[in-house]
């Protein structure tokens, strides 16, 4: 019966995204880590910081994916001192490449490389397994991704606001969540552009319900607290 | 890019590593020590370098291999096991660790069975080991990898703390700790709470032993996780009193304890707040021997002692104060 296998390596089951709209990127991933068939961490940042104007968001083995992001933040700060001027999105995505790529045999991770930078612009470059870049208006990863593709063949348009880009992505993702037993958790949000970085969070239970998804009903979580916990600011 | 020429824990090969290994494939056990070897040839270095930034992969033929997992022995002991021989199973921490951030800081609890196998090899071992003064560390899995781990990455961060003279950060263990568990691949079976109070405020983080990390408010690891995560999850709120915190933690390893067949014993517990810490060894001991017998432990002979002599191991050093410094 305990074939809940906690030995095995931690993988974020995941649903990523990443959308370009009119003026910067808007980055989304769910928030569930699980080890086997048990949700290691309900409530995980897959979206990482590279430099203060380009985030990866991370699919895949958790190890491999940290360790590539925290070698490629390193290569960038460096890279960034010796330019003088902030790191572009498509050095960034080169730079996860060559890891991906050169290491292939070994890792085992999909990521989402989004940013503004004042050459390009936003810009979204998706890197899944093998170390592929390729440059995409809309970029979808993850086991959750699977079932999008055909949502965002209907609703992704070109010159979105910023407005409609972060619903667009917030939707995509709770409907991900919806049939992906392996996403779950928490929507956050990433919009990036000129301006700067803005975060936003969205609790599982405050998300739109979907075909045959009930309503909470005498749930003893919300009887035995009274108030959900705060969304964790790291 | 001279940045991209960083070498992991590179092993190359030596002439006698493909002989021994052609030999081992070519001849029975006991005859190979005593059969020249006219057999050469290459051996793929398959599992040589964990990282590669894209140069060829040199392989070195001259140089003995040093440091990293030997894998030679692994097909011996196939053949071994093959044969009938019961290979001996290793101390596990069977285990249930957890650790929650409250008010003030961080506080760690751990139970305290060490199994080896279906026997209980250590009624009352410590999970919590010491990394810094400011900051502990609870291991789950294999006993001596969380030991040999904490250990080393204990002593790198006192030569730190002596280079830089500031008090160790918790992010600096987990960098350290993670580093080394990746290059592992998930080989040094070590599943670690990390929890510590440093400059920059309280930090809870849980390691897996393939190197990913997670920072959470609460966590919980080690088989009996999900009976300590169940009582977590319905009873942890932001902002707990020390008090409060403590029977919380207590509570979940007790549910540990009662409820999985790898924890038991007793309840170790740790507050770590700003500037103080507190090992609570043996909390609480919900599990009592049930018969203690009335004559007490005596042995059979009794013992002549001849003499005795008691060499104090450590001097004690006195440092008295003498008054102002000299001034000019």
């Amino acid at each position: 019966m305990m074939d809940l296998n906690l030995d095995a390596p931690h993988s974020m089951g995941t649903t990523i995204i990443g959308v370009t709209y009119n003026g910067g990127v808007v980055l989304g991933a769910d928030s569930r880590t699980s080890t086997g068939m048990y949700v290691a961490n309900r409530a995980s940042d897959k979206i990482t910081q590279l430099t203060d104007n380009v985030y990866v968001c991370r699919s895949g083995s958790a190890a491999d994916s940290q360790v590539v992001s925290d070698y490629v933040r390193y290569f960038l700060h460096q890279h960034t001192i010796q330019l003088g001027q902030p790191a572009t999105v498509k050095v960034s995505a080169n730079l996860i490449r060559m890891l991906a790529y050169n290491n292939k045999n070994m890792l085992q991770t999909g990521l989402i490389v989004g940013g503004w930078d004042k050459y390009e612009g936003g810009k979204i470059y998706g890197i899944p397994l093998g170390g592929t870049v390729v440059e995409q208006p809309f970029a979808i990863g993850g086991s959750g991704s699977s079932y999008l593709y055909g949502f965002f063949d209907q609703a992704w348009k070109e010159n979105m606001t910023k407005e409609e880009a972060e619903q667009l992505v917030v939707k995509a993702v709770s409907l991900a969540i919806a049939r992906d037993g392996a996403s779950g958790g928490v929507v956050r949000t990433f919009i990036i552009n000129s301006e700067g970085v803005t975060r936003n969070f969205y609790p599982g239970d405050k998300l739109q319900l979907w075909h045959e998804e009930l309503e909470p009903q005498n749930s003893l979580l919300d009887i035995l607290n009274a108030a959900g916990p705060e969304p964790m600011a790291t | 890019m001279d940045l991209l020429k960083v070498n992991w824990g590179r092993r190359k090969h030596s002439l006698f590593y493909y002989l021994f290994l052609a030999s081992k494939q070519l001849f029975p056990l006991d005859l190979y020590l005593f059969s020249p070897n006219p057999f050469r040839f290459d051996q793929p270095s398959s599992s040589s370098r964990l990282f590669d930034f894209g140069r060829m992969s040199q392989s070195g033929v001259d140089v003995p291999a040093k440091g990293g997992f030997s894998f030679d022995l692994c097909k011996r002991n196939d053949m071994l096991i093959q044969k009938g021989l019961k290979a001996p199973s290793f101390l596990k921490t069977g285990t249930t660790i957890v650790g929650l951030i409250f008010k003030d800081g961080v506080i760690l609890g751990a139970d305290t069975r060490a199994t080896e196998g279906p026997i209980v090899a250590d009624k009352n071992c410590e999970k919590i080991h010491y990394m810094a003064p400011n900051i502990y560390c609870c291991g789950a899995g294999t006993a001596a990898d969380t030991e040999a781990v904490t250990d080393m990455v204990s002593s790198q961060l006192r030569l730190h703390r002596y280079q830089t003279g500031r008090d160790s950060r918790v992010i600096t263990a987990l960098t350290l700790l993670k580093k080394h568990l990746f290059s592992y691949q998930g080989h040094v079976s070590a599943a670690l709470v990390l929890g510590g109070v440093d400059i920059t405020g309280p930090h809870l983080h849980t390691i897996y032993p393939h190197g990913s990390t997670d920072t959470l408010p609460f966590a919980t690891m080690g088989s009996g996780s999900l009976a300590a995560m169940s009582v977590f999850e319905a009873k942890y709120k932001e902002g707990l009193t020390r008090d409060e915190g403590i029977k919380l933690v207590a509570e979940a390893i007790c549910s540990g304890i009662f409820n999985d067949l790898g924890s038991g014993s007793n309840v170790d517990i740790c507050v770590i707040t700003k500037g103080n810490k507190e090992y609570l060894r043996n909390y609480m001991e919900p599990n009592p021997r049930t018969y203690v017998s009335s004559k007490g432990y005596s042995f059979t002979k009794k013992t002549e002692v001849l003499r005795t002599k008691i060499t104090p191991l450590m001097e004690r050093v006195e440092i008295t104060e003498v008054g102002e410094a000299m001034e000019e």
